[in-house]
């Protein structure tokens, strides 16, 4: 039942964010909130990059060797290649690898 | 509208390979956590935001409490108040579609639709109503394959986790090859390592985006309001 509710409530929300400005914007727009959504994205998919990474210990275990492969992986391939699904598909791949072979 | 259908089917070709695939990684993803295909159909219909599912599944599997999951979909989601600002015109003229219309609105339906030019013999609110349609056609079915599949193979999905985190990671190097908008990157990575040093992992992610949001209006107020 808590998962129903967490689906239903993250669906309703998302779909709140969508039709906002359709309310709100309709006459008239407001600065703070247009630079909001501007700049917001960069701050908090920057953000969800730790939040993937925050269970990573560097001190101890595999010390995030396996992470640190996964991600310079992703950033060089898609720096020559520039092709999302292959960055994402590579780093998953190598680090895969990375932690069911070489790490166990 | 034989015609207007074929030439949506067209221009979504861009999203199709790219939605199934992720679509899949997604189901693949959910159905290692115990979760059967009903929940990645239910996922990817109603809720339908890629990286927002992604971290819906962790969600679910700490068993967040409901005030966090709202919170964090509002953060996560806050960039599409950007795409309706500039579809409140385009959506003007939809009649009984638009409320599909905004429902729909990835980012990358928001790519293609931006762009769209109806092609001649087309009816301009069937053309991107079906673009949109098709694009979550992609999503769902790709979703749907990545649960069954995942449930059938038995293969050691151990690590595919990791395909969220390269999404992000993906979309963050794109955000700085494609803009000069860097600060708000680094004040995103600045405050959010800080906060999870402070906090620690379970209780980092509501300090970081109050901190985020407050960083980011001082640098409006302080005058970044040209550069935004």
């Amino acid at each position: 039942m808590h998962e129903i509710i967490l689906i239903s409530i993250i669906a309703v929300l998302t779909f709140l964010t969508r039709v906002l400005p359709f309310f709100i914007f309709k006459d008239k727009s407001y600065p703070i909130i247009e630079y909001l959504g501007d700049v917001l994205p960069y701050a908090i998919m920057a953000m969800l990059v730790v939040y993937c990474l925050r269970s990573v210990d560097l001190l101890s275990g595999n010390h995030g060797i396996c992470e640190m492969i996964g991600v310079g992986t992703v950033i060089l391939l898609h720096l020559i290649k520039r092709n999302t699904l292959l960055s994402i598909i590579g780093g998953t791949l190598v680090y895969m690898l990375c932690v069911q072979i070489i790490f166990i | 509208m034989k015609r207007t259908m074929k030439e949506a089917l067209i221009a979504s070709i861009p999203v199709m390979m790219g939605y199934i695939v992720l679509g899949m990684a997604f189901g693949m993803l959910l159905e290692s956590k115990g979760y059967s295909f009903i929940y990645a159909l239910a996922m990817s219909a109603f809720i339908y935001a890629g990286s927002m599912q992604f971290v819906a599944i962790n969600l679910l599997t700490s068993g967040a409490t409901f005030i966090n999951a709202a919170i964090m979909t509002l953060l996560i989601n806050a960039r599409h108040l950007v795409y309706g600002l500039s579809m409140i015109r385009k959506f003007e003229d939809m009649g009984k579609l638009k409320p599909y219309m905004i429902f729909s609105l990835t980012d990358e339906t928001y790519s293609l639709l931006v762009s769209a030019k109806t092609p001649e013999g087309c009816l301009p609110q069937y053309y991107m109503f079906f673009i949109s349609f098709f694009d979550q056609c992609y999503w769902v079915i790709g979703s749907l394959i990545g649960s069954i599949v995942g449930s059938l193979l038995t293969i050691n999905t151990t690590g595919l986790d990791f395909a969220m985190t390269a999404l992000f990671v993906v979309i963050v190097v794109d955000q700085y090859l494609n803009s000069t908008k860097h600060l708000y990157t680094y004040i995103g990575f600045g405050i959010s390592i800080i906060c999870l040093l402070i906090f620690g992992s379970d209780a980092f992610i509501i300090p970081s985006m109050i901190g985020i949001i407050l960083s980011l209006i001082y640098v409006y107020e302080k005058g970044g309001k040209g550069n935004a």
